[in-house]
């Protein structure tokens, strides 16, 4: 098994109009995007891996720009990895509202010649979705053989196969949820006001004024983080260890845990943008196809055709394998086709993106079984 | 699990499977009754398995495997969702037993339920002989059993018949693979029930 090697992103530009399912219209966008492994002759080879909140289209490989920037979930994908690029053409994209190079709030606002900031329309995952269709026409894929995401990207792939029945013939919906319950969108809204109260946000316009709201960036990274990891993990990783040997009874960085998140906040701050992660709270929040099915889960994805791998984790306390075992059920209930594995980790969260001989096993005894 | 026959009892079960059919197979292992109930019967099926490695296997098997513990219940499965229930040589290793027969005649019309039975005559003979049976549906030493219960044909109906159960069919195998008819609680290793309300 290697990795796929050094990767260089392409840029498709679209012209139409899109209508947006909160009522705005984006007059015409980009999707930055790359790809892994080679389309076939059917174009019927194609895997669409949708990312998470704070993920973007650098899926696998080694960046042709920094070779030390290493795709976010390298290790699922390559010759011989579970997403075989021997056998699959994969495909990574930034998603619409992103801040990795696909129209966002920091790109320029056609009406006004000056970033869009706070007047970029807050976009949903049926957004992202119909987005990514547009890609799907652009590179001539009728239809994924499958869509693949964790998380919010697991969001996606459900999402894929009841907006586009048609074209997608496997999802694998991973550490995901039908939609987030008030515990989670507490979470997230905390994260948001952090965001919203910082003086450098400037109502979203704070490009005009040449700051960045980096404070409260860091601050709902450092929440968001502790809500990826679980407990265990947490212990074991620092405990109540401090950084000198003992406590100086004030207030500076004293636990190791809270060395840690300061780091992970500021790392998170200085590349990403504040309102990219305002709106991709938001679209987590929205998710919920239930909702215009009278809360009938079954009912919502009984208009899909594919078939599903549910993956969950068992320290995962964000999405618990209980939302997981919701689709399932769902799924079930109506006669689909659906596997489901629950996979014991410690990593909370984050699982999904470990690098787990039985969760690759799961995920690679899967797709193997697609035909082509 | 494996014991007599290359899985006999599969035929059984395979010969009451219609075209079309939901079978829902608890405890499925890696898959083979139920890809056989596919491909064979033209079935549609899941099944329920907890260890990893057989969640892996059926997956592998492209079966509609839900990893889960069958001991807590089909809590999500919703009511008379399927034709078939299967519990195949599987009962004996369960703690929660009525609760069990219960859930898998709430989520199905029928269940078929295979075990081991205690009274077949070389069991018998073993414990007169002074030792626990070990045969080919009783493959474990007592120290390193998954069995929790032991009981004969005769036990299983009085629960049947003390929570109501209605016995559709019973077939009895020897421990080649054999009908028996006579004499089944003595002369029959496995037993094969389709149990209704």
């Amino acid at each position: 098994m290697s990795d796929v090697g050094t990767v260089s992103a392409q840029i498709a530009h679209f012209d139409a109009p899109l209508r947006l399912k909160g009522g705005g219209v984006l007059p015409a966008c980009d999707l930055v995007y790359e790809t892994y492994g080679t389309l076939n002759a059917a174009k019927s080879n194609a895997i669409l891996v949708c990312h998470a909140l704070s993920g973007h289209h650098h899926v696998a490989g080694r960046s042709v720009e920094n070779p030390a920037n290493v795709g976010w979930w390298d290790n699922i994908v390559g010759p011989g990895r579970p997403l075989d690029t021997e056998r699959f053409f994969i495909v990574g994209v930034n998603n619409l509202g992103g801040c990795h190079g696909s129209t966002g709030p920091a790109s320029s606002n056609p009406a006004t010649g000056k970033p869009w900031g706070a007047d970029f329309p807050v976009v949903t995952v049926e957004d992202w979705v119909e987005a990514q269709a547009r890609l799907a026409d652009h590179l001539g894929i009728d239809a994924w053989a499958a869509v693949m995401g964790g998380s919010l990207g697991g969001m996606q792939a459900l999402q894929w196969t009841l907006s586009h029945p048609q074209r997608i013939r496997h999802a694998l919906v991973i550490a995901a949820t039908p939609k987030l319950t008030a515990e989670n969108i507490a979470f997230n809204d905390v994260a948001r006001q952090a965001i919203l109260t910082d003086p450098d946000f400037h109502g979203g316009h704070f490009y005009e004024h040449g700051v960045r709201p980096l404070r409260g960036l860091r601050l709902a990274r450092m929440l968001g983080h502790i809500t990826y990891l679980s407990d265990d993990q947490m212990a074991e990783k620092f405990g109540r260890r401090l950084r000198t040997g003992a406590g100086s009874y004030g207030f500076d960085v004293e636990f190791e845990i809270e060395s840690y998140l300061r780091y992970q906040g500021d790392k998170f701050a200085g590349v990403f943008d504040a309102n990219t992660y305002l709106r991709m709270t938001k679209a987590l929040d929205y998710f919920d196809p239930a909702h215009d099915h009278g809360d009938d889960l079954a009912r919502a994805l009984a208009r899909a055709r594919a078939g599903f791998l549910v993956v969950a984790f068992s320290t995962d306390w964000r999405f618990s394998p209980e939302r997981s075992r919701e689709i399932v059920h769902a799924l079930v209930h109506n006669g689909q086709d659906v596997a489901y594995a629950e996979i014991e980790s410690a990593h909370g969260h984050d699982s999904f993106l470990m690098d787990d001989p039985h969760y690759h096993a799961i995920v690679a005894a899967y797709l193997k079984r697609i035909t082509l | 699990m494996t014991g007599t026959f290359d899985r006999a009892d599969f035929d059984l079960i395979a010969s009451w499977v219609q075209p079309g059919e939901r079978v829902l197979d608890l405890g499925c292992g890696d898959g083979a009754l139920l890809r056989r109930l596919i491909d064979e019967r033209g079935a549609k099926g899941y099944g329920v398995e907890l260890e990893d490695a057989e969640v892996l296997a059926a997956i592998a098997n492209g079966i509609n495997v839900i990893q889960g513990d069958i001991e807590q219940g089909l809590a999500g499965f919703d009511d008379q969702t399927f034709n078939h229930v299967v519990l195949s040589r599987t009962l004996q290793t369960v703690r929660h037993t009525e609760s069990l027969l219960a859930e898998m005649l709430r989520v199905g019309r029928e269940a078929v339920v295979s075990f081991p039975n205690f009274a077949y005559w070389k069991n018998r003979m073993a414990v007169m002989s002074g030792r626990m049976p070990v045969s080919e549906d009783l493959p474990y030493e007592w120290f390193d059993t998954p069995n929790l219960r032991f009981f004969t044909i005769l036990d299983f109906e009085a629960l049947c018949s003390k929570m109501g159960l209605v016995i559709r069919e019973r077939q009895v195998l020897d421990d080649a693979g054999r009908s028996v008819t006579e004499e089944q609680n003595f002369l029959g290793s496995l037993a094969i029930y389709r149990l209704g309300r």
